[in-house]
C-alpha cells in the first residue's frame, strides 16, 4: 500500500488531499503514471514544472524506488510568510 | 522554537516572552507578516500547511540561519488555516550579540519562508479562490542568498 498526500492546488485538482493505493506502486515513476490514469488533470500538474516529491518526509529528486509502505507527497509551489 | 498555530497569537506578548532575560544579546529582530485585505479583493487567506514536515523543514531553515549569522536564538511563529486581513501570518524574532546578525537573519528567514517552507497560501476572495505562487521578485529575494 501507498500513502499519497497533495497539497495546495494539487488537492483541489484531485479532489482529495490523501489516499491509500493498493497493491504498493515500486517506483515514484509508477506511481505516476497510474495517479495520472486515474486523475488526468493531476496527471498533468504532476508533470509540471514546480512540484516538489517528498518521499518518506524527505525531498526526493528524480525517479525513486519505493518501498511497500511508502508515503508520497506531492508539493506544489510553496508560499508561506 | 517553531510555533504553527492555527490561532490568532499575541506578537508583543511573543516579542517580551523571547526578549525576557537575555544578558547577552544586544540586539533582538522582530519581523511581523500581516493578511492584507487588498482594499476588499482578499477578503481571507487560507494557509496549509503539512504540521510535521513543515516544522521539520523551517528548522532546518532556522539552523541554517543560526549558523549564517551567529544567532543566539531564533523563534518563528507561522499562522496556519483561515486568516483575516489585519491578522497576523508570521512572526519571526532573531537574537545575536550585534544588530547587523539580527536584522539580516529576520531578512534571510523571511526570504526562505516566502518560496522554500512547505505552506500553501489561498486567497479568498469575492472573484473566487486561488492559489498563492511565489513571485519573480520572492524567487530573486531567496536567491540573493544563495550566490
Amino acid at each position: 500500500m501507498t500513502r499519497v498526500l497533495l497539497f495546495g492546488r494539487l488537492r483541489d485538482l484531485a479532489g482529495w488531499r490523501e489516499t491509500e493505493l493498493t497493491p504498493a506502486s515500486a517506483s515514484l515513476a509508477e506511481l505516476k503514471r497510474r495517479l495520472a490514469e486515474a486523475w488526468p488533470d493531476l496527471g498533468a500538474a504532476l508533470a509540471g514544472p514546480g512540484v516538489q516529491v517528498a518521499v518518506d518526509r524527505a525531498l526526493a529528486r528524480g525517479d525513486v524506488a519505493l518501498r511497500p509502505e511508502a508515503e508520497v507527497a506531492f508539493m506544489p509551489p510553496m508560499s508561506g510568510g | 522554537m517553531i510555533t504553527l498555530t492555527d490561532q490568532i497569537f499575541d506578537p508583543g506578548a511573543a516579542l517580551t516572552t523571547f526578549s525576557a532575560g537575555r544578558t547577552e544579546s544586544g540586539a533582538v529582530a522582530s519581523f511581523l507578516g500581516i493578511a492584507r485585505g487588498e482594499a476588499g479583493a482578499a477578503a481571507a487567506l487560507e494557509l496549509e500547511a503539512w504540521p510535521e514536515f513543515t516544522t521539520a523543514e523551517i528548522e532546518k531553515i532556522a539552523a541554517e540561519a543560526s549558523r549564517r549569522f551567529s544567532l543566539h536564538d531564533v523563534a518563528i511563529i507561522h499562522r496556519t488555516g483561515e486568516i483575516a486581513p489585519g491578522e497576523a501570518i508570521v512572526l519571526v524574532m532573531t537574537a545575536a550579540a550585534h544588530r547587523r546578525e539580527a536584522f539580516e537573519a529576520c531578512d534571510f528567514l523571511m526570504d526562505y519562508l516566502k518560496s522554500r517552507a512547505p505552506l500553501w497560501k489561498k486567497e479568498h476572495g469575492p472573484a473566487g479562490a486561488r492559489w498563492v505562487e511565489p513571485t519573480a521578485r520572492d524567487l530573486a529575494d531567496v536567491a540573493r542568498w544563495e550566490r
